[in-house]
């Protein structure tokens, strides 16, 4: 069952729909035009997502790992709870957030900061913010496994030899913390590209992801489930070569711990 | 100033771990509200619990999710602690590969993964239903069990099965009284994660469930997108939270303890 799952559908895609003709048409579709953007903005979104929630996360990550002490076990339990929660309800409590009714707007209200409630939602801000949110614990929870084995007295020793902070973090923090950055650049990137419910939920129509395009193709009668599948593959190649390219230059092939 | 940036280390990652839970509580809060329309708190009500227990679509959805996510936790943990041991225990043909193969969840974005399961169901001409949602969380959940449960039988002492083998224990016996016994907070751990994991899951669940069937995700996400927010849904979703912050506890519980 699990083993059939792959090598067919691919195949099955072209075959059962088209009768054993084979086109390239849905692939030559998929760049054209509109979709290619929708390709460039759901990476671009996945990059932005990914960097922010390195420059977000790692401070909280090493806190947590380094110094938090009596309060780390606490501090794990409020990152592995989001991290356990679904994101459509997650998104969904960003959206009871952002709406015009909602708390931010009262708060905005409140503070005479604005006199009409603001339409937060359904722009590329909230899109971004609800992609950070979500994947945010997927960042931390990798970086942690890698602060948390630190050896303070590398550290320290670095210190003692004359290294400002930033030397010693340049130098000595940043690449033993290596592998927790790339382990979770690879879990907010992969998962990130593909998101359909951020998108759809707290997006409009300026910041249309590929999760969406393809949805649509198989949720409407209009749609077309071989374009879908075409445009399914595209992303899967891409994000591939991106993973394979990243592993390869970046990581230098570093094994990295999930 | 090393005291200073502690405290500011500390109180950013505070600042962090609130955002995660603003929208969380915000959703919470004003699901006990008396107001439809805006969140200006009106006092107390459990009226959109109360309404909810009369409303059966609801609860149709939470009971089929439920069954779901059981049978999927009992079959991964089945086949997850099958596969663990034969993994750690046994040299095969195209072990490396499958090793890989285990890890292809991570690195597929899941639209791609939901809609060649549904290419490969109208193929094989399987009728969508419940079954099909089972069929479809079992790729991703039997793989993440194995994982769990293999990371925890490193360092699994095989002489003390020898030695119930040796004072006449039969193959059965020793697995059920040795080897599970040692190797059981792993596979509670796994079917905290198989559960969740099932439960939580959106996408897969919607191309793979049938016309009619309602599972929890998709009925939250129906309602989200054609009502947007509503006091109704905060406790929908609230409720369906509080299930996975238990599962969070849990899973913290037996993940710390060896």
């Amino acid at each position: 069952m699990i083993t059939a799952d792959y090598s067919i559908s691919k195949v099955d895609q072209f075959n059962r729909l088209i009768q054993g003709v084979f086109t390239i048409d849905n692939y030559v579709a998929a760049f054209r035009g509109i979709y290619l953007t929708i390709f460039v903005r759901s990476l671009w979104i996945a990059l932005a997502t990914t960097v922010l929630c390195i420059l977000l996360g790692y401070p909280v990550a090493y806190w947590i790992g380094v110094k938090a002490g009596k309060m780390k076990n606490l501090a794990m339990l409020l990152v592995i709870i989001p991290f356990w929660s679904s994101f459509l309800i997650r998104t969904y409590a960003m959206m009871s957030l952002l709406y015009r009714g909602g708390v931010m707007n009262q708060v905005l209200l409140q503070l005479n900061l604005i006199q009409e409630p603001l339409d937060l939602l359904y722009n590329p801000f909230s899109v971004m913010l609800g992609m950070v949110y979500n994947y945010l614990p997927y960042m931390i929870l990798p970086l942690y496994a890698s602060t948390e084995k630190l050896d303070m007295s590398l550290l320290e020793a670095g210190q003692s030899l004359g290294a400002n902070h930033l030397r010693v973090f340049l130098r000595i923090t940043l690449p033993l913390t290596r592998p927790g950055i790339m382990a979770g650049s690879i879990l907010v990137f992969v998962p990130a590209v593909g998101e359909f419910v951020v998108p759809q939920l707290l997006g409009g129509t300026s910041s249309v992801m590929v999760g969406q395009l393809i949805w649509n193709q198989f949720q409407a009668y209009t749609g077309s489930w071989t374009f879908g599948s075409a445009a399914s593959i595209v992303v899967v190649a891409l994000v591939l070569a991106l993973v394979m390219l990243f592993i390869k230059y970046v990581t230098k092939g570093e094994a990295f711990a999930i | 100033m090393r005291r200073l940036w502690d405290r500011v280390l500390k109180s950013y990652s505070f600042l962090v771990l609130a955002f995660l839970y603003i929208p969380i509580f915000s959703m919470i809060v004003f699901s006990f509200n008396d107001s439809r329309l805006t969140a200006v708190w009106r006092g107390f009500t459990l009226r959109w619990y109360v309404s909810l227990m009369s409303g059966s679509e609801v609860w149709g959805a939470f009971y089929n999710t439920i069954i779901v996510a059981v049978l999927v936790t009992l079959v991964s943990i089945m086949l997850g602690t099958a596969t663990a041991l034969a993994m750690s225990r046994y040299r095969f043909r195209g072990k490396n590969a499958f090793d890989a193969y285990l890890y292809i969840p991570i690195i597929i974005p899941e639209i791609t993964e939901a809609l060649s399961l549904l290419l490969l169901y109208v193929w094989a001409g399987v009728p969508l239903g419940l079954l099909t949602v089972v069929l479809g969380h079992l790729t991703f959940a039997i793989p993440f069990a194995a994982l769990v449960i293999r990371s925890r039988m490193v360092g699994f002492d095989r002489s003390v099965e020898e030695a119930a083998q040796s004072m006449g224990a039969n193959e059965i016996q020793t697995f059920f009284r040795v080897t599970l016994p040692i190797i059981s907070t792993g596979v509670i751990a796994g079917a905290l994660l198989a559960f969740t994991q099932s439960y939580d899951d959106f996408i897969k669940t919607a191309f793979t469930r049938g016309p009619g069937v309602n599972m929890l995700p998709t009925t939250i996400y129906n309602l989200a997108r054609r009502g947007g927010v509503s006091p109704e849904l905060n406790a929908v979703a609230t409720i369906a939270l509080s299930i996975s912050i238990v599962m969070a506890i849990l899973w913290q519980k037996f993940s710390t303890r060896k």
